[in-house]
C-alpha cells in the first residue's frame, strides 16, 4: 500500500533533523521522520567500554553495524581501502533516534560572532576555501537560545569574557569542578587566563521532566542511564510526536531524493525494515543525515536536470569536508586527581579561539573526558612500554594521576577533501557507499602546535611532570563525529551548495539542515550550533509555508 | 619450514632489540614460562595447541605480578570468542602468524615458544614488535602488524568488561581501584532537592 503523501519528510532523526521534525510538526505541517537506526537506550549496551560510541573495537553500540554498511578511504597515494562502521577511517556517526546526541559528551557549545567571519577577519590562506557564512551569530542568536531551553543546556558564562553575547541566560547552572578542574583553574589563574565551565547538554538540575545527572564514569560514549543527557531522542522529538503531526519511522535507509522532470523535490525512496523498497511523497524534503550522509545522498539523487546528484550542477556537494584538527596536552601528576565524577570534561578556556598572532582562529581548551581502562592504554608518552610489567605498572601508577588539556582545532576548509561516492562498492541495499578523500590544510597543523604549547604551560603550571603533547597530521580527510562544510550554504550558487536558509540551490523544496551546511567548523565542538540551524531551517520552513508558500510545484 | 638463520646472529639482533626496550618481564619469571597444559575450554576457533601459545603470549604483554596476569584473567577466552565474532576477520592473520611464531621459536631456539625461559620469550616478541624477526618467516603478516593485533586484543580482553569472556573478576578494574560492578545511581544520587 503506497504511504500517504506528507507535507515535509526529514531524513535523519539526529541532531538537525529532529528539531526540525518538531518545528514543523508545531507548524501544522504534516512530517514524516525517517531514521536508518532505531530507538536504542542504556540498557542495549549499558556500559561496555568495548562496544560504546567512542572506543568500537567490538562494534558501534548504537551504529551504523558492521554487517550492512560500508564507505572507502582514499589514501594519499590514490589507493583505496574498504572500512566499516567500526573502524577509524569510516567516521562513524551514530545511526539511531538521536543519533550522536544520545551518547556524545555532551558539550554545548556556541559558535563565536568571528567564526560567522573567517574570510573577512583573516583572509583565505592558499590552498583553502575559507569564507564567511552567509549569516552573522546575530542571525543565529535566537535559535541557540531556543536549543538551549528546549533541549536543556547547563552552563555559566559569567568568568568566560570571550563568550559570544546572549539575550537569556542558561536555563541549568553550570556543572562544578571536578578535581582535576580545580588545579586547572589555579593554573589557569597564575597565568591570568580566563577558566568557566563547560556548557553541557546535561540536566545539572531536574529538567525537562528528567533528573539530575548521575555522573557516570562511563558518560561520554554511552546512553544515560537516567535519561539524565539531553539528546533529540528525549526532547524534541517526543515533541514532535506529541502534536500529532509527526510520524517516526525507523530502520528506514533512504535511497534517493526523488526529483521530477523539472528539478522539483517528490519525495524519497527508502528501504524499509524488511528492505522492501518505498517512496515517501511530500511537498518538501529537508535532509539531515550528517556531512557525510547528507552529501551522499545528495549525490545519489541523479535525475534530468541534475545529472550528477541533487544540487551538484557546479561540483560542489561533498566538498570541504572537515572536522577539528584534536590536539593538547597530558602529564602525570604526583598525587591522585581522579575523581568518580563523569564525564569528566567540565572546564574550558576560550582565551586562544581568536587574536593569536599570526594564526587564523584558534581553539578552545578543555579538560578530557574520563579515559576508560581500554581507552588509558593508548594514552602514554612517546617510547614509553606497550606490554610487559611495565605497561602494568603505568597503568596501576598513573591511571588516576592523568591531566589532559585538549582542543578541537578550527580547520581551513579544502576543497579537495571531500565526499563522493564510490564507483564499485555498494552497501547491503545495492547503494553505492561513500567515499571519502583528501587532507588536511597545513595552516590546521599550525594551530595545533601553538594550541598544545598552551596546553602545555597550563599543564606545567599545575605541577605536572612528564608532559607530552599531540598533533595531527595533515594526512587523510578530517570528519570524524565533528563532521562538516559538505553542503556549504552561501549566497552564491556558483560556490555554495544551498543559501542561507539551507535550501538547495535550483529546488525550491529540498533543504539541507545539519553540520553539512557549516561554512566552517568553529573551535568548539559543533553540535549545539547543527541543533540551532534545524531551528532556523525549520523556523523559515514553518514561515515561508504559514506565509502561504508550499513550496508545490 | 628451512631458514637460513643464524642463531648467533639473531640472538645479537635480540640481544640489541633489549639493550633500546623495555624493563618487561623482570620478576615475572616464577609464575610463568613453563610449558603447561592447554587451558581448558571449548574453544571455537583455536586448536588447544593454538590456544597454549596465544595464551603464552598474552602472559608476556600482561604479566601476572601482585595482581592477576592475562593468564589469570582468561583474555584467551577473550581473543577466542571475538575471532568467532566481531573479530572473524582477523583469524585468517592470527592463524598464520601463529605459524610464524612457531618457526621462529623452532629455528632460533630449537624449542616452543611455550617451553622457552621468561626472559627469552620477552626478546623474542620485542623483536617482533620492532619488525626485527626473520623476514623469510615472516611474509604475511609482518611480525610487527602480527604482534600489534595480538598485543591490541590482549587489551581489550584484560580491560574490557568480563561480558566478553576476558577480565575475569574484574581483575583489572580491582588493579585500577575503580568500583566495580556499580550499582547505578544508588551510590551517585545527590540528595534532591527540588
Amino acid at each position: 500500500m503506497a504511504n500517504q503523501h506528507v507535507n515535509a519528510v526529514v531524513v535523519g532523526a539526529g541532531a538537525g533533523g529532529g528539531v526540525v521534525a518538531k518545528v514543523l510538526s508545531e507548524a501544522g505541517l504534516s512530517v514524516v521522520l525517517l531514521e536508518r537506526g532505531t530507538w536504542q537506550s542504556f540498557d542495549d549496551h549499558t556500559d561496555d567500554e568495548l562496544i560504546s560510541q567512542r572506543t568500537t573495537v567490538l562494534g558501534n553500540a548504537y551504529g551504523p553495524d558492521d554487517a550492512r554498511y560500508r564507505r572507502v578511504c582514499e589514501n594519499p597515494d590514490g589507493s583505496t581501502r574498504i572500512v566499516l562502521p567500526s573502524e577509524g577511517g569510516y567516521n562513524n556517526v551514530a545511526a539511531c533516534v538521536g543519533s550522536g546526541t544520545l551518547s556524545y559528551g555532551a558539550m554545548a557549545w556556541r559558535f563565536m560572532p568571528q567564526d560567522f567571519k573567517m574570510r573577512s577577519t583573516y583572509g583565505c590562506p592558499d590552498g583553502s576555501t575559507l569564507d564567511d557564512w552567509p549569516l552573522t551569530y546575530e542571525d543565529l542568536e535566537p535559535c541557540y537560545e531556543r536549543a538551549e531551553w528546549e533541549i536543556g543546556v547547563a552552563g555559566d558564562d559569567s568568568t568566560n569574557p570571550f563568550a559570544a553575547p546572549r539575550r537569556k541566560p542558561r536555563p541549568m547552572p553550570a556543572f562544578p569542578y571536578n578535581k582535576e578542574a580545580r588545579l586547572l583553574v589555579q593554573a589557569a589563574e597564575q597565568l591570568k587566563w580566563h577558566p568557566f565551565p563547560v556548557p553541557m547538554l546535561r540536566n545539572s538540575i531536574p529538567y525537562g521532566g528528567r533528573p539530575q545527572c548521575i555522573h557516570m564514569r562511563s558518560c561520554v560514549g554511552f546512553a544515560c542511564p537516567i535519561n539524565a543527557k539531553c539528546g533529540t531522542q528525549n526532547t524534541v522529538i517526543p515533541a514532535a510526536l506529541a502534536t500529532g503531526h509527526c510520524e517516526l519511522r525507523t530502520n528506514a535507509v533512504v535511497s534517493e531524493v526523488v526529483l521530477d522532470e523539472r528539478g522539483h523535490a517528490r519525495g524519497v525512496r527508502y528501504f524499509d525494515s524488511h528492505d522492501r523498497l518505498q517512496e515517501q511523497t511530500a511537498d518538501l524534503v529537508v535532509v539531515s543525515a550528517s556531512a557525510t550522509e547528507t552529501a551522499r545522498l545528495l549525490l545519489n539523487s541523479k535525475s534530468k536536470l541534475f545529472p550528477n546528484g541533487a544540487g551538484n550542477n557546479n561540483d560542489w556537494v561533498g566538498r570541504n569536508l572537515q572536522g577539528h584538527a584534536y590536539c593538547g596536552a597530558e602529564g602525570l601528576m604526583a598525587d591522585e586527581i581522579y575523581e568518580e565524577a563523569g564525564p569528566g570534561a567540565c572546564v574550558a578556556f576560550s582565551d586562544f579561539n581568536h587574536g593569536n598572532s599570526g594564526l587564523r582562529g584558534g581553539a578552545m581548551l578543555c579538560n578530557e573526558f574520563i579515559a576508560l581502562p581500554y581507552l588509558y592504554t593508548g594514552i602514554r608518552p612517546p617510547g614509553a612500554p606497550r606490554w610487559g610489567l611495565a605497561h602494568k605498572e603505568f597503568q596501576r601508577r598513573n591511571y588516576k594521576r592523568t591531566i589532559r588539556v585538549k582542543g578541537p582545532v578550527q580547520e581551513m576548509p579544502v576543497f579537495e577533501s571531500r565526499v563522493r561516492v564510490d564507483p564499485a562498492v555498494k552497501d547491503h541495499w545495492g547503494l553505492p557507499v561513500a567515499r571519502l578523500s583528501g587532507r588536511r590544510h597545513p595552516h590546521d597543523v599550525e594551530i595545533a602546535k601553538f594550541m598544545v604549547e598552551k596546553a602545555a604551560q597550563l599543564l606545567r603550571a599545575t605541577g605536572a611532570a612528564d608532559i607530552w603533547t599531540s598533533v595531527p597530521g595533515t594526512g587523510g580527510p578530517s570528519g570524524g563525529q565533528h563532521q562538516a562544510g559538505t553542503c556549504r550554504m552561501g549566497n552564491d550558487p556558483k560556490t555554495s551548495v544551498t543559501n542561507r536558509h539551507g535550501q538547495v540551490h535550483g529546488i525550491d523544496n529540498l533543504f539541507v539542515a545539519d553540520g553539512s551546511l557549516n561554512v566552517t567548523n568553529g573551535g568548539f565542538n559543533p553540535v549545539l550550533t547543527i541543533m540551532a540551524l534545524g531551528y532556523w531551517v525549520g523556523g523559515y520552513i514553518a514561515k515561508e509555508w504559514k506565509g502561504g508558500a508550499h513550496f508545490h510545484a | 619450514m628451512q631458514t637460513n638463520l643464524n642463531r648467533r646472529k639473531f640472538i645479537g639482533g635480540l640481544a640489541l632489540a633489549a639493550a633500546g626496550g623495555v624493563a618487561s618481564g623482570v620478576g615475572g619469571a616464577k609464575l610463568v614460562g613453563r610449558l603447561g597444559r592447554a587451558p581448558e575450554g571449548a574453544w571455537r576457533v583455536f586448536t588447544p595447541d593454538e590456544a597454549r601459545l596465544v595464551e603464552a603470549v598474552a602472559e608476556q604483554i600482561i604479566p601476572a605480578d601482585r595482581d592477576p596476569g592475562a593468564r589469570e584473567a582468561g583474555v584467551i577466552y577473550y581473543i577466542d570468542r571475538q575471532l568467532a565474532g566481531p573479530h572473524k576477520r582477523f583469524a585468517a592473520k592470527y592463524r598464520a602468524g601463529l605459524v610464524c611464531l612457531v618457526q621462529t621459536s623452532q629455528a632460533v631456539f630449537g624449542k616452543p615458544f611455550e617451553a622457552l625461559d621468561w626472559a627469552d620469550q620477552t626478546r623474542l616478541l620485542q623483536t617482533l614488535e620492532a619488525n626485527k624477526a626473520p623476514k623469510n618467516i615472516w611474509t604475511k603478516p609482518s611480525a610487527s602488524e602480527f604482534f600489534g593485533l595480538v598485543r591490541d586484543h590482549v587489551m581489550q580482553g584484560f580491560y574490557g568488561s568480563p561480558q566478553h569472556g576476558g577480565n575475569r573478576h574484574y581483575a583489572s578494574y580491582k588493579m585500577l581501584g575503580l568500583e566495580y560492578p556499580r550499582v547505578i545511581g544508588q551510590n551517585r544520587y545527590p540528595a534532591q532537592t527540588g
